[in-house]
């Protein structure tokens, strides 16, 4: 069976124009799709059955114990942690904030790994940004900084810039030019008509360099600015003020850098100065294809796009204290469900290593990392294949993932809803 | 199951049914009011307290992209407004965007049982409508952003109104959408460049239509499609000194009403209603605007009230947000949305000692008092953009007692009163004015008193509000401090005939309801077939025609109100 606009739940790109070829449970062919989205759709690593750690070796388990005994676990602890969520529905998220509600937990999700950093920024100083189609229709100036699309977004160029044709914008790769900011070259460097290579920990500097080009003060700017000569930089500023249309993608290759929040604060703040003469705009490049939707159901039901603590009663956020890295890194937490993601890969070793001491719980469909350091792993059907629901494009844009076919595997919501109501049923 | 209330005592004002305040009983079996309750009901003594249909919101910010998008850019007023898990209320965050929760209770503690979200871009409306589901004790509707829709300007620069009126019908089906919103018509458009439009004779930039004529084609696209609101407008130049004029020519664009409801909505009227040429020479033009209004049944406004203090201005109208930024450099967001519209959010704080924000504080007040028929100037604040909705008991206070209006004359910037005729009108609305102006104007307006909205006679949904307030025991003009403490707090909000709020707080989960239109259109006019139309989707947006509908699955318990297209 041929399916057609298939959503493909891997990156914050979300295209939703793949077509995917089925038979029974098996994928047979992705077409549209990048390397990544065919791996997604025709790997086959998923775990079979609930398992559950006792002594030094795995056992299998049933769904009814397994999850029982996640109940128990989240019902005992203190201050238990619930972090993950990028890789599932929102409606799965939606459950998860109320989970944590009732156990007077923490809940995080991988921004605090990955874009919280841009996050705090676009609280202090706001967010001049658009849908994708915006960009493809109108841009002439793309601006990719400290972000490679070629490899982490493999369709972003294809559907949204570079190379996607619009209606103001013809014929794409002649009309629009491509500025590419990074320390280092890359495949997406090689395509650009300009690029400024930074040496590492300098982009604030060179943010505020163009910042002063734009504002009129650009003969107080030296020779050279982290790597960057002064002529470049006139050059990409007046690329910027000769756009129609800007768009400035950046990734965690400024968010995650020396200075973290600051970049994204004088990046924003370019924007909005190069809204003084023309029109600009700024987003990140979400990673998770969900992550954004993990940001939105936090905020509507908390107030708070990530790290939100309710162990106070009410709703609060703190960055650097409620988030799962420190709270993690003091030894606070003393109960862990991960969902949907897998801290084990990415969180400092002193973080792993804590998760490992106490119990973790893991709901997922693959064993990965998190699996070494879990007690309990819950395997899940996984979303736009074998369960549906609500995903939020990196720019906001909801859109429905498809269940191409059905599995006995249950989806997130079954799972996490069985926990949630043994919860409060203990709770009363 | 039956399930039965009878309200006993109970100080009746149901202006839709004619009653002016009667005091009587009100008996609800299975979510309707009928004529006599069944045994074994619920007796509720109203101890001859004031008892209103449920109040009806119909122009607010509450659920959708740029409203959450205040909340995640603004922990500040998160913090500003917090309140722990208590009974069946989740935890709420947030004084002027408050969370989803937060928002429903509030409303429902004050009696308002339905809202219309203002501003909902029909590319993002499966976010609106999960918001919806996570704002329980009111029924929903989505006002539908079509200012800067490529298809319907294409329609009106080929003058095919019956073109504009199927895309309309498709849009709004595929959406979950109530009504027609249009959003400062075409300046969202010349927003995708950094520019505005002038007029409302200014060309949009490419599509070389004019937002008059995007404005007089909708309202004709409405009426053929036969929905049950009118065009809602937010007019071109919201918040710009001298834009008085622009709104009055607007307000000619309506043709006469046809039937029992107006052909043109403009909303939060305060903020287009500016004399002057400058912020320095800013005046008040309300006389000019109630002039207009009086002679124009076939329109309805809504004030746009704003209060003194914090807020967050959000709306779809972005380059308006980028010229407020430029004002005040707070904060600023902003959100352009492919082939459709715009918004943008920022923060304000409008102040005692700012003489603008004065001069806007008289207008939207006179525009009410100055409003001859009440049917034709409806309560609000543009919720958050004025003022959080928590501040309509304050506004109804002042509306009822000129003593309350003097008392803040003497706060305020001494030389507003020059630039205002505020402190010389001397009319006083009475309850039944702000029964009209609260919920049945909102639902005749809005045309939801054929699904049983507004009102309280057999037949009606039983939406009811009890309030603390004594309306024969008390002279609102005098005791205004206890007209604004009843108004913020029902004894008993009942929808859909189960008591959902009491004395403040949130005693049952809610379930609520979504409200939509279909217009059926002959198949010739079906866009979902159309090969110019569906191209938009294969060429320009960034989302497949097969991805972009809403699902049923969105809408729990929708309510859909069909109309037959005159196409």
């Amino acid at each position: 069976m041929r399916i057609e606009d298939v959503v493909c739940p891997f990156c914050g790109c979300l295209c939703d124009d793949l077509v995917v070829s089925v038979e029974g449970t098996k994928v047979l062919s992705v077409e549209n799709g990048c390397t990544l989205a065919t791996e997604k759709f025709t790997g086959d690593h998923r775990l079979a059955h609930p398992i559950r750690r006792t002594g030094g070796s795995w056992e299998k388990t049933t769904y009814d114990v397994a999850i029982r005994e996640t109940a128990e676990i989240l019902l005992d602890a203190e201050r238990p942690l619930l972090y993950g969520w990028s890789g599932t529905f929102v409606e799965a998220q939606t459950i998860g904030v109320h989970l944590a509600e009732l156990l007077g937990a923490v809940i995080d999700n991988t921004s605090t790994v990955c874009h919280g950093p841009s996050i705090m920024a676009i609280q202090e100083v706001g967010h001049p940004g658009c849908t994708l189609g915006q960009v493809k229709n109108r841009a002439d100036v793309i601006v990719y900084w400290g972000a490679n699309p070629i490899e982490a977004h493999p369709r972003h160029m294809s559907r949204y810039t570079t190379f996607a044709d619009g209606f103001f914008v013809k014929s794409a790769f002649r009309d629009r030019k491509v500025i590419v900011v990074d320390i280092r070259e890359t495949d997406s460097s090689e395509i650009a008509d300009e690029f400024v290579k930074v040496t590492p920990g300098g982009d604030y500097a060179v943010l505020s360099a163009l910042r002063m080009i734009v504002r009129g003060k650009g003969e107080l700017v030296p020779e050279k600015v982290s790597g960057v000569t002064r002529e470049q930089l006139f050059r990409v500023a007046n690329i910027c003020l000769s756009a129609r249309f800007g768009a400035i993608f950046f990734g965690l290759g400024l968010t995650m850098s020396r200075g973290k929040y600051k970049n994204i604060r004088n990046a924003i703040e370019l924007t909005e100065e190069l809204n003084r003469h023309t029109k600009f705009t700024i987003s990140p490049m979400r990673g998770h294809w969900n992550v954004y939707g993990s940001n939105e159901v936090f905020t509507w039901i908390t107030g708070y796009p990530y790290a939100v603590d309710f162990s106070r009663g009410i709703a609060f956020y703190n960055p650097g204290e409620t988030t799962s890295v420190d709270i993690l890194r003091r030894k606070e937490c003393d109960a862990c469900l991960v969902v949907a993601s897998d801290p084990g890969a990415h969180f400092p070793r002193a973080c792993a290593g804590h998760l490992a001491s106490i119990p973790t719980v893991q709901i997922d469909p693959h064993v990965n990392a998190t699996t070494h350091l879990s007690r309990i792993q819950i395997p899940v059907a996984v979303t736009g294949i074998d369960a549906e629901g609500t995903a939020y494009r990196m720019d906001g844009v909801p859109i429905r993932t498809r269940q191409l076919f059905s599995t006995d595997y249950p989806d997130d919501v079954a799972v996490l809803g069985r926990i949630y109501s043994l919860v409060k049923e203990a709770k009363g | 199951m039956t399930q039965g209330i009878l309200i006993k005592n109970a100080y009746v004002i149901d202006p839709l049914s004619g009653i002016r305040g009667e005091v009587m009983d009100i008996a609800i079996r299975d979510g309707r009011i009928v004529e006599e309750a069944p045994p074994g009901s619920q007796v509720i003594d109203a101890g001859g307290c004031l008892t209103l249909p449920g109040g009806i919101d119909s122009h607010s910010h509450v659920c959708g992209t740029k409203v959450n998008f205040g909340r995640y850019m603004s922990p500040e007023d998160m913090r500003a407004g917090r309140t722990s898990r208590k009974g069946v209320m989740h935890v709420t965050s947030g004084y002027s965007v408050p969370t989803t929760f937060g928002n429903s209770y509030r409303y429902s503690t004050m009696g308002y049982t339905t809202v219309l979200e203002g501003a909902m871009a029909p590319l993002e409306a499966r976010h609106t409508h999960e918001e919806f589901t996570a704002t329980p004790h009111q029924d929903m509707l989505a006002n539908t952003l079509f200012d800067g829709n490529w298809s319907v300007m294409e329609a009106v620069r080929d003058k095919d109104v019956k073109r504009a009126a199927a895309i309309v019908a498709w849009t709004l089906a595929a959406v979950r959408g109530f009504a027609i919103k249009l959003t400062n018509p075409g300046g969202t458009e010349a927003w995708g460049w950094g520019k505005d439009v002038a007029n409302i004779h200014d060309p949009v930039p490419h599509f070389e239509v004019t937002p008059a004529e995007i404005i007089s084609t909708m309202i004709q696209a409405n009426e053929i499609l036969r929905l049950p609101h009118s065009v809602h407008l937010h007019c071109n130049n919201l918040g710009v000194p001298g834009n008085f004029r622009t709104t009055l020519e607007t307000m000619d664009l309506a043709p006469p009403a046809q039937g029992n409801r107006q052909t043109l909505y403009l909303t939060h009227v305060q903020f287009h209603s500016y004399g002057g040429t400058t912020w320095r020479d800013i005046s008040s033009k309300s006389e000019d605007i109630a002039r207009s209004l009086n002679s124009k049944p076939q329109v309805v406004i809504d004030m746009g009230q704003i209060m003194f203090g914090r807020t967050t201005t959000m709306t779809a109208d972005g380059p308006m947000e980028f010229k407020l930024y430029m004002l005040h450099h707070n904060k600023w967001s902003n959100h352009d949305v492919e082939l459709e519209t715009g918004s943008g959010i920022i923060p304000v704080y409008y102040s005692r000692k700012s003489l603008v924000n004065c001069v806007m504080w008289a207008i939207g007040l006179e525009l009410a008092l100055l409003a001859k028929n009440p049917w034709q100037c409806l309560l609000s604040t543009d919720n958050p953009n004025g003022a959080p909705f928590v501040k309509y008991p304050e506004i109804i206070a002042l509306l009822m007692s000129r003593r309350m209006r003097e008392n803040e004359r003497k706060e305020i910037d001494p030389r507003t009163e020059h630039y205002v005729p505020l402190f010389a009108l001397e009319r006083e609305l009475d309850w039944y004015d702000i029964a009209v102006m609260t919920r049945a104007g909102q639902a005749k307006a809005l045309g939801i008193t054929r699904i049983g909205k507004g009102f309280l006679s057999p037949g009606a949904q039983a939406d009811v509000a009890i309030y603390p307030l004594k309306p024969d025991q008390l002279d609102p003009s005098v005791d205004y401090q206890q007209v604004m403490a009843g108004f913020s707090r029902t004894l008993y909000t009942i929808k859909r005939g189960r008591v959902v709020a009491r004395d403040g707080d949130v005693v049952v989960e809610g379930a609520n309801s979504t409200i939509w239109t279909r217009s059926r259109v002959p198949p010739g006019y079906d866009m979902g077939s159309d090969p110019e139309f569906t191209k938009k989707f294969d060429q320009y947006y960034t989302v497949r025609l097969r991805n972009y509908p809403v699902q049923d699955v969105y809408l729990p318990r929708g309510v859909c109100i069909e109309t037959e297209a005159a196409l």
